[in-house]
């Protein structure tokens, strides 16, 4: 029997924006699957995002959702959070608007470990404004505003999660379909902060510029570089440039910043 | 039981009054002249089983309010000049999505990092324009600790009534100064909550004008699935770029205030029935101004005080009337003119509009606008 995702989605809110060849609805399909395996009560959950094409995913599905502005998902997230730490708090967005603009609340979230879901679609481009280089587009690439390729370095969006204190980091890409929602439900059920980096593509501002001749050509591209952590660790350094780590990459209990500010306000109330 | 009467700095009133107003949520930034603000707030609010954070920067102050605002927290951040600039986008951000929530403007002078310890009145503008696009805008501006407890009360219950975002200005001399201040008992002061959606969650729309000029706003976890958007939106909260629909919201969210400003104006006279110079004046000026009437009264001057509380909506009648009645309007302001011109622009010629401005981090004397009434009259 095919799997149910209408109930999921608002009715009459499809088609999406996305473009023939996105990855993004391969991820929000994903997304309901992960919701659906952790049995989340929609009207429990909170789906937040910032401006870009990833960002517009919460206007389709049925729940609390709230469109925020650029780069602001995780600060207003943590608004919701902290009003209603019952509440499970799911981030979308990508890696413009996450790591650029966003940056600071992106790492500031991760160093507090509160209880987020944070998925960032990771496709190396402003799609939306139509192609200009982001903080993860590989250097030397061509975007709109880089004609003689990307003069920037780049950066691991999950390295920096580890880094700015996450405590649950995992990546995957748009070809690895089942990765996708068994890694976001494991973020879910996680209590803290998890950040599920997934790698997908922009075939309209990004393929055709990088010679790219189809999104089969792209996608074979996430499938051929993708390295699942336990065969990485069996491989050197050189093995390994290139390649797409994949899986859990960090995991570790600390105390989660709700739960840690209950303490708060007990000690406050002189309990 | 006698009251409560404590002696409290204006930011320390600010803080006492969003609790008695029911704030559950303080999210905020440090910054000079405010900070007082956040750190009374990160000990009152816990014990009342709110929520203090501290978060990393301006910008995501204002975010994760209008987030616990959403989630049904009365919510408050508390800035001054910078900070309050950082705080633009998102303040048109609570206009449009329609989102209850209260900023305090602690002002000191400018542009840029200016002079921070030092006061200032030059964001009244700002306060009016400073977010993009059309919106309406409520601001109050309190003149004493007590008023600040006050108008904080009020800055509350004007955002939940009428759904948006309430700015409360007040410069760095009332931020800063110590005065007695009584704490109203439990239910003396009205405290407004929002409207709840009296319709099931089937049929909420979190716009619907048919539901009022204030459509009810349900909270996110209380049964109701509801989409927010800072895009042009239509009455069910999806956005929409149907020209009628963006016209008819845009114009149904400026009506709410502007309909509704005999319930939102608040103004104090003193000796104003026989004044023929009316000296036009709010916050820490309008305390000089205070004292200057009475002396130019001794002097035979016939001077009165007309002190908005409410500063937006302009009070554009009774302005108006007075410009009619007096032979002069002297609006004292520590800029170099901003309210000035629209007393100027409703007074219309009826009678002579002067400033008097002073940039220089000093406060407004009651002498210097002796001098200005003297020489215009």
């Amino acid at each position: 029997m095919a799997y149910d995702y209408e109930k999921s989605i608002r009715p009459g809110k499809l088609p999406h924006i996305w473009c023939p060849g996105c990855g993004h609805g391969i991820i929000m399909k994903g997304l309901i699957r992960a919701m659906d395996t952790c049995e989340l009560d929609r009207t429990q959950t909170a789906i937040v995002s910032g401006i870009g094409c990833a960002s517009r995913l919460p206007g389709y599905l049925d729940a609390c959702t709230l469109h925020t502005a650029h780069g602001r998902a995780a600060a207003f997230a943590t608004g919701v959070k902290m009003a209603r730490p019952d509440m499970n708090v799911i981030v979308v967005g990508g890696d413009g608007d996450g790591t650029a603009i966003g940056g600071n609340h992106f790492i500031h979230a991760c160093r507090r470990n509160i209880d987020l879901t944070y998925i960032v679609m990771n496709n190396h481009i402003y799609g939306m404004t139509g192609g200009q280089f982001s903080p993860t587009t590989p250097t030397g690439a061509m975007a709109s505003t880089t004609p003689y390729g990307n003069p920037d370095p780049t950066f691991d969006i999950s390295k920096l999660a580890i880094g700015a204190g996450a405590t649950f980091v995992a990546r995957t890409t748009a070809y690895h379909a089942t990765q996708i929602d068994k890694l976001i439900a494991e973020g879910i059920r996680h209590k803290g902060m998890a950040v599920i980096e997934i790698i997908d593509d922009c075939p309209t501002t990004y393929g055709r510029r990088n010679k790219f001749r189809s999104v089969v050509d792209m996608m074979k591209r996430l499938k051929d570089n993708a390295v699942p952590v336990a065969a990485a660790s069996k491989m050197s350094p050189e093995q390994l440039e290139g390649k797409i780590l994949t899986g859990v990459l960090f995991k570790e209990e600390r105390p989660e910043y709700t739960a840690t500010y209950a303490e708060v306000i007990k000690k406050a109330q002189g309990a | 039981m006698a009251k409560k009467v404590a002696l409290l700095q204006g930011n320390d009133a600010c803080a006492q009054g969003a609790v008695y107003a029911g704030c559950k949520f303080f999210g905020g930034y440090p910054i000079t002249p405010s900070t007082e603000v956040a750190e009374v707030l990160s000990g009152e609010l816990p014990k009342v089983g709110g929520k203090f954070i501290q978060m990393e920067d301006e910008i995501a102050a204002i975010a994760s309010v209008i987030g616990a605002s959403l989630a049904g927290s009365k919510a408050l951040t508390a800035s001054s000049g910078p900070g309050i600039s950082l705080k633009q986008e998102l303040i048109g951000y609570a206009c449009i999505a329609e989102v209850p929530i209260v900023i305090v403007n602690v002002m000191r002078g400018g542009p840029s990092t200016g002079m921070p310890t030092g006061p200032g009145q030059s964001d009244v503008m700002q306060a009016k324009w400073g977010t993009h696009g059309d919106h309406a805008v409520i601001a109050v501006a309190p003149a004493s600790c007590q008023e600040i407890f006050e108008e904080t009360v009020r800055a509350f219950n004007l955002a939940e009534k009428y759904r948006m975002p309430v700015q409360i200005l007040y410069d760095e001399i009332v931020g800063h100064m110590r005065e007695p201040v009584t704490f109203p008992e439990p239910g003396e002061l009205e405290v407004i909550d929002r409207t709840a959606p009296t319709v099931g969650p089937e049929d909420y729309k979190p716009f619907d004008p048919s539901q009022g000029q204030v459509p009810p706003l349900a909270a996110y976890g209380s049964g109701y699935k509801f989409h927010v958007t800072g895009l042009n939106k239509a009455p069910d909260g999806f956005p929409t770029t149907k020209a009628e629909l963006v016209d008819a919201e845009e114009r149904r969210q400026i009506a709410k205030v502007m309909d509704n400003v005999a319930d939102i104006e608040k103004n104090e006279e003193y000796l104003t029935d026989d004044a023929e110079v009316i000296i036009w004046a709010f916050g820490s000026t309008s305390r000089s101004a205070r004292y200057a009437v009475n002396e130019l009264r001794k002097e035979g001057i016939k001077a009165g005080l007309f002190r908005p509380i409410t500063l937006w909506p302009f009070p554009e009648k009774r302005t108006a009337e007075l410009a009619q009645q007096a032979k002069a309007i002297v609006v004292p302001e520590l800029n170099l003119g901003q309210m000035i011109y629209e007393v100027d622009r409703v007074a219309k010629g009826a009678c002579a509009v002067a400033g008097v401005n002073r940039v220089d981090g000093e406060p407004i004397n009651p002498g210097q606008i002796m001098d200005r009434v003297k020489e215009v009259l």
